[in-house]
């Protein structure tokens, strides 16, 4: 394997790292309050169409983020009032957002534009532009940081670098600030808050509504930066794999990064090589494709490290003498 | 009843009260947990409240740190009266509480928990630093001291409620309020924690101490108030009374209910116990060496205040201790060694013994099942109730309305779910069920709580006929009245020991009374 097809597969793995990097924080920011948010899945996916379809009717990659960002929004906040107003189960409501995401896209595809649940090809402005990072031409001269810089850290869309960016601001509000400290003692003992005379559903609220914008982001992404388009289920388990990453993570926004370009770097290989071949012996590419998910399994199985998911997770805060 | 700023100790005539309650009333649907409170607290005193659980004293301490809001009344502080309606309110006026279950982030540290909720800014470092040098200085003020890094959840029980402490005072509390606050603690800690109090209170704040322990009453607190039955029934300066007289007022005195009874004719023994002791999952000594003996046809009534170590009894003989528990000793049933860990209540029904639990409603029923099948729980599996692979509900319905007509369940019908029968009538339902298979050993907890008097009176007679028909009764109830009535013997439970024991005629409930707070049999 020469250099440039190493640079290829990191390039690659940037790109989708992306969205599993922004779903994950996503579920960061609400399971550290507390709520399970197995719906990520379902917000990505109406956040890829609803940014698609706004992108290709007006022609602004801009105004469809917008878009996308407000659908997963209205889920985020179904999924708050059912959880936390209403004290219901919250993987209940997470399937059911999956669920309804999952058809309520198809249905509008179809009906909006008829071309089989899929949304026109974005061209032009109505898809994210890449960036290149001041310098790259530059430096690309320079032997092997030169191309890492010009050709895998630069030329992406500017949603990545949020994405990016997004991991040491979310470690900051969490760890600095009055806010996550809030926020942190609710996903382990409301009470605790709740005592302090802070309310402990408006906490709960605002973590699930920024969940919801972060998964906005997330989908918006997949249709308009890593797509031209949504095209049906095109979220393919992301969600889920993100919530695999976040206890692989421990909950902790820098290894949340560690573990969401893990998947992303081994999407790309099997990307890059559909069938890898050891000599003897080819791996199928079933089985490259796969690799992903059997990680998830392995993870969510319990396999790999300890994970202290937040005490109070996946309860309903109800007050108590 | 009410007290006069004169009467109390250590508060000059003319300060206003701290606190100062009149006509709380709260009611949780049909159950009055308050009715009509009245209650004022001198500035800088401790003030105990006592009473047994269930009296309504959490409750009216959550009303006033604003988890509940009252019913009717007023709440007034430094003789103000001010609206409570939540915590902040209550943070605000300048009252502190120390839940007896704390309310700690055990994975923050120390002076995270501290400033949780009374942050500085937006950013914590100035918090953190400022509460990080308040803490120094609470600490040396007032011996409260605790490491401000140390993670909550490494901490022990006692330091853990400094830190409650801490928070409160933290929050510039001038009026802390301790719910049970001894109920974890080894006796050294009790001892600091009670230090720690007297130094608040010589720096003047107010302190209200909830607890059903007299010897902590009497060694602390400077007045004391007496509920029983959502009902304030007496305040007194600490000094002008004695645990006698404040464990009969906790316990009270109802109408005298009659039971006809022969006199016992004791046969064999049929439970005995020797140095049964438990320690619970907190490391807390519940039991501390229980010596007792039941025989055929008699009745040994147990009597205390609750919390002293007989659900722990009951539980342990019913054959469901509570997890996590070391119970070491030895018992036997009829001769037979019983054991006394890894058994189960199944077990304990086969080697004859039958349970009327203390919470009917948690333990006795499933409140949501039909009364024919709450009347063949834990004889479910016996052959007359089976057919084949099934169970044969016919045979169940004709023993449940066989029953019914026997005890006099109202309404006597077996659809019914258990929770649409009146508490009397559920009793009966469970009475029914353990009476009805001719148990060796009957544990009968709490028999008539929530009963109405005449189904107390039927259940009473039922328990008499099934002594004189040769079953070993072990009666645990918290009224004093119920077990003199009842018991052929009397034995006094405190702090999970058995104090001594006492033959009813020969006994006095003051007598009773000072056992039961503690004081040793002479």
């Amino acid at each position: 394997m020469d250099y440039a097809t190493v640079l290829q597969i990191l390039d690659s793995a940037m790109r989708l790292t992306a969205p599993l990097l922004l779903a994950c924080l996503a579920g960061l920011w609400s399971e550290r309050a507390g709520v399970f948010d197995i719906g990520l899945e379902g917000k990505m996916l109406i956040a890829a169409f609803a940014a698609a379809a706004v992108a290709a009717v007006t022609g602004s990659v801009w105004v469809g983020l917008a878009a996308g960002i407000g659908a997963s929004l209205a889920l985020a906040a179904v999924h708050a009032l059912a959880s936390i107003t209403f004290r219901g189960n919250q993987l209940i409501s997470g399937v059911a957002i999956n669920f309804l995401a999952s058809g309520l896209t198809v249905l509008l595809g179809q009906s909006w534009f008829g071309l089989g649940g899929r949304t026109p090809s974005l061209e032009g402005a109505a898809r994210a532009a890449p960036i290149t990072l001041p310098g790259a031409e530059g430096v690309r001269g320079v032997p092997v940081i030169g191309p890492l810089y010009a050709d895998v850290l630069s030329g992406h869309t500017p949603l990545v670098y949020l994405a990016l960016a997004l991991v040491p601001a979310t470690w900051w509000v969490l760890f600095r600030t009055r806010f996550g400290l809030r926020l942190r003692a609710v996903g382990e003992n409301p009470a605790s808050v709740d005592t302090a005379g802070v309310s402990v559903v408006r906490l709960r609220w605002a973590a699930v509504l920024i969940a919801g914008v972060l998964c906005g982001l997330a989908g918006a992404y997949l249709a308009t930066g890593l797509s031209a388009g949504f095209v049906k289920e095109m979220t393919a388990g992301r969600g889920y794999i993100a919530l695999a990453a976040l206890i692989f993570a421990n909950w902790r926004p820098w290894r949340a990064l560690g573990a969401t370009f893990l998947f992303g770097l081994m999407e790309a290989v099997a990307n890059r090589f559909p069938s890898l071949d050891l000599g003897p012996v080819t791996v199928p590419s079933m089985f490259m494709t796969a690799l992903p998910y059997i990680l998830t399994v392995i993870i969510l199985a319990g396999f790999i490290g300890r994970a202290t998911p937040p005490r109070a997770g996946g309860e309903p805060y109800v007050k108590e003498r | 009843m009410g007290l006069t700023a004169t009467a109390a100790a250590g508060a000059p005539a003319a300060a206003p009260f701290a606190i100062e309650l009149r006509g709380i009333s709260k009611a949780f649907g049909p159950v009055q947990a308050n009715r009509d409170i009245a209650l004022a607290v001198p500035r800088g005193t401790i003030h105990g409240i006592v009473g047994e659980n269930g009296a309504g004293k959490s409750t009216l301490m959550s009303i006033l740190y604003g988890f509940y809001r009252p019913d009717a009344g007023t709440i007034l502080i430094d003789g103000r009266a001010v609206a409570i309606r939540d915590s902040q309110a209550a943070i605000r006026a300048g009252i502190g509480m120390v839940f007896q279950h704390f309310k700690l982030v055990p994975n923050f540290t120390v002076l995270e928990n501290v400033i949780l909720g009374a942050e500085d800014g937006a950013l914590l470092a100035p918090s953190l630093s400022r509460a990080r040098s308040e803490l120094r200085r609470l600490a040396a003020e007032y011996r409260l001291d605790v490491d401000p890094d140390a993670v909550v959840g490494d901490l022990s029980v006692g330091h853990q409620q400094r830190v409650e402490i801490l928070k409160a005072l933290h929050r510039h509390a001038r009026v802390l309020i301790l719910d049970e606050p001894t109920g974890v603690l080894t006796p050294a800690e009790a001892d600091h924690l009670f230090r720690i109090l007297r130094g608040l209170r010589e720096q003047g704040t107010t302190v209200v101490l909830i607890t059903h322990k007299l010897r902590e009453i009497m060694e602390i607190t400077d007045n004391v108030s007496v509920m029983r039955r959502g009902e304030m029934v007496a305040t007194r300066p600490t000094a002008a009374t004695t645990p006698e007289s404040l464990a009969e007022l906790m316990v009270g005195r109802k109408v005298l209910l009659r039971v006809d009874k022969a006199p016992a004719r004791p046969g064999p023994p049929v439970l005995e116990l020797s140095g049964l002791r438990m320690v619970d999952a907190d490391g807390v000594e519940r039991l501390r060496g229980i010596d007792l003996t039941v025989r055929a046809g008699e009745i040994l009534g147990v009597a205390g205040v609750s919390g002293n170590g007989q659900t722990q009894l009951m539980e342990i003989l019913g054959g469901y201790a509570e997890p996590g528990a070391t119970v070491t000793g030895r018992a036997a049933l009829k001769g037979a060694a019983l054991p006394l860990a890894g058994a189960d209540a199944a077990q304990r029904r086969r080697a004859g013994i039958g349970n009327i639990p203390e919470d009917r409603q948690a333990e006795g029923l499933v409140m949501d099942f039909a009364a024919w099948e709450n009347m063949v729980f834990g004889h479910h599996r016996d052959p007359e109730y089976q057919s084949g692979p099934v169970m044969d509900h016919a045979a169940i319905r004709a023993r449940t309305a066989r029953l019914m007509a026997q005890f006099d369940v109202r309404p006597p019908l077996g659809d019914l779910a258990a929770r649409n029968f009146s508490g009397g009538n559920q009793q009966k339902i469970v009475v029914a069920r353990e009476i009805e298979e001719n148990p060796a050993l009957l544990l009968v907890g709490q028999p008539t709580r929530g009963v109405d008097i005449g189904a107390i009176e039927f259940i009473h007679r039922r328990l008499i006929e099934l002594r004189d028909a040769g079953c070993a009764i072990l009666l645990v109830s918290v009224e004093l009245d119920e077990i003199m009535a009842l018991s052929d013997r009397i034995a006094v439970m405190f702090d999970g020991r058995i104090m001594g024991e006492r033959m009813p005629d020969a006994a006095t409930a003051g007598e009773l009374g000072l056992m039961m707070a503690g004081a040793a049999a002479s």
